[in-house]
């Protein structure tokens, strides 16, 4: 099993958190996992992305060109990553925000209006999460139950109460790609 | 201990204080500064201290205090920054001083750009200071591999009293792996007898940290002594790691995080049936020169890959000593190889053709 993951989107959307939650539930499962994040001057409001790899094996390049699974939450992320969807793979689009659609025709598009969906469930900020469960849903990398877990403990006693939140968007996420 | 995701600079800086390391020097710089911030954070937990200096050039002469005085001491730094450490890495490898130095390369020369490279290996490897003298420089491809050459990294730094430089690139830097801190094998690390601690007691000679030496003679009894220990270095440390190679037709050659991408790029071209092995440098001062002149007379010919416009490739040539042709890919500008390119420098090379 090897998925190569790219999550984009602006600064503050929650694309790296997305990342960072299938990488830290692949380890949680047992996986090899990567998380590489771009960095660069184009930090507040500007363009943010990741490349996550999970893997039974050894991880080799961290850097995904090639991804099987690509998330984008604004337009230019949809412009810049549209391309690196493998042939074959999967593409998830917050169609809140972005109004493209793909002209591609070898491979799976789900468009998910991730920010309406967070926005019913009271929090705009779970936006991310809802978008993490509709991936989780359509590629099963790693369990919903364990990103659940690995937020829960990093979020620890304080914010134990946006718990509950963050897994009903999850499953409203997944919902939406049922 | 169960494994963790974590930075590559916060494993660094972990890493450190599990290996002993109380005390921390250095200033900010992109993209390493995750080290300085995790220090800032753990060290005065550990009764150690962290200092943000005025400059790397105060940062550097503050390592020298501080290894003189026998404790053990870590600076980090990216490319730029390491430049101003130079005449301090050279006085305290002449002052036969043990200390981790670390270096997170970004793209150059010049102030450069913040993304990641390769460029830095000259430097690191062929001196950097004035003088003669090496450090000993380890290069690490994951973040697993950070902390357990930042571990080691003190030891081998106390065994030979020389600086000792991991040396990554802004991926280690940067990436989150699982890593776990575990003690490097057990060495017989001499204690500290010339270390700078005080004199009250008149017990033993005065200690004194120097590397100023007007007398040839005794200048020359310095250089001697260092190259002995040098050649000792080489005998003891060298480590490489060679991936599919025993019956490979081809050799591809890289460091750090380039030789994992070209790890995937072996893969890859094994499945198109180009019989292609790695060779990847673990420590690449001293460089690990038998593994290339046994593959030599094995394959035919080499690949080397780097981040930068071409330069551990003249060790792999040196090693090579012309008998089998030695290609070059480079890439610029702080851009990352991607498994692909390099499968298609490989399909050149079988098509015998650069």
């Amino acid at each position: 099993m090897l998925h190569q993951i790219i999550s984009a989107g602006f600064g503050g959307q929650g694309v790296l958190l997305l990342g960072q939650l299938i990488a830290y539930s692949g380890l949680q499962e047992g996986k090899n996992v990567s998380w590489l994040p771009s960095y660069g001057p184009e930090m507040r409001g500007g363009t943010a992305n990741c490349s996550v790899v999970v893997s039974d094996e050894e991880v080799g390049s961290p850097v995904v060109t090639e991804a099987d699974v690509v998330v984008v939450m604004n337009r230019p992320s949809f412009e810049k990553y549209e391309g690196n969807v493998a042939p074959g793979g999967k593409l998830f689009v917050n169609s809140s925000l972005i109004d493209l659609k793909t002209e591609r025709t070898d491979i799976e598009v789900y468009y998910v209006p991730v920010n309406a969906i967070a926005e019913e469930l009271g929090n705009g900020r779970v936006a991310n999460m809802v978008m993490l469960g509709a991936v989780l849903e359509k590629t099963g990398i790693v369990s919903p139950k364990t990103a659940i877990a690995c937020l829960t403990a990093s979020f620890g006693a304080k914010k134990a109460h946006l718990i509950p939140v963050n897994e009903q968007a999850l499953a409203k996420g997944a919902e939406a790609v049922k | 201990m169960a494994k963790k995701l974590m930075k590559g600079s916060e494993a660094i800086g972990e890493a450190a204080i599990q290996a002993g390391c109380r005390y921390f020097f250095g200033y900010p710089i992109t993209p390493q500064n995750e080290i300085p911030e995790y220090m800032s954070r753990r060290l005065p937990q550990e009764g150690g201290c962290f200092l943000q200096a005025e400059s790397e050039v105060a940062a550097i002469n503050m390592v020298y205090g501080a290894a003189g005085a026998g404790a053990r001491v870590m600076t980090s730094s990216s490319s730029p920054g390491i430049s101003l450490k130079q005449e301090g890495v050279s006085y305290i490898a002449c002052a036969e001083l043990p200390c981790v130095i670390v270096n997170i390369m970004r793209v150059g020369p010049g102030l450069g750009g913040i993304q990641p490279a390769q460029g830095d290996y000259f430097q690191a490897t062929k001196g950097g200071g004035h003088g003669d003298y090496h450090l000993v420089v380890l290069a690490p491809s994951t973040v697993q591999e950070a902390a357990d050459m930042v571990m080691e990294g003190f030891d081998i730094a106390d065994t030979y009293r020389i600086p000792v430089m991991v040396l990554g690139d802004g991926m280690i830097g940067q990436i989150m792996e699982p890593v776990e801190f575990r003690q490097p094998k057990k060495r017989e690390v001499p204690a500290k007898t010339w270390a700078a601690t005080g004199w009250e007691d008149k017990s033993r000679d005065r200690a004194v940290i120097n590397s100023l030496y007007i007398e040839p003679e005794q200048m020359l009894e310095v250089t001697e002594r260092l190259m002995a220990r040098y050649e000792q270095i080489k005998q003891n440390e060298t480590k490489v790691e060679t991936f599919m190679m025993e019956d490979a037709e081809y050799c591809i050659t890289a460091y750090g995080t380039t030789a994992r991408i070209a790890k995937s790029a072996v893969l890859k071209a094994r499945a198109m049936g180009i019989k292609v092995g790695l060779i990847r440098p673990i420590t690449i001062w001293p460089f690990p020169s038998e593994a290339y002149e046994k593959a030599a007379d094995q394959v035919k010919a080499f690949l080397t890959v780097e981040m930068s416009a071409g330069q551990m490739v003249e060790d792999v040539r040196l090693a090579v000593n012309g008998k089998k042709p030695v290609y070059f890919k480079g890439t610029l500008g702080g851009f990352v190889p991607t498994t692909q390119d390099m499968v298609n420098e490989l399909v050149k090379l079988t098509e015998g053709r650069e």
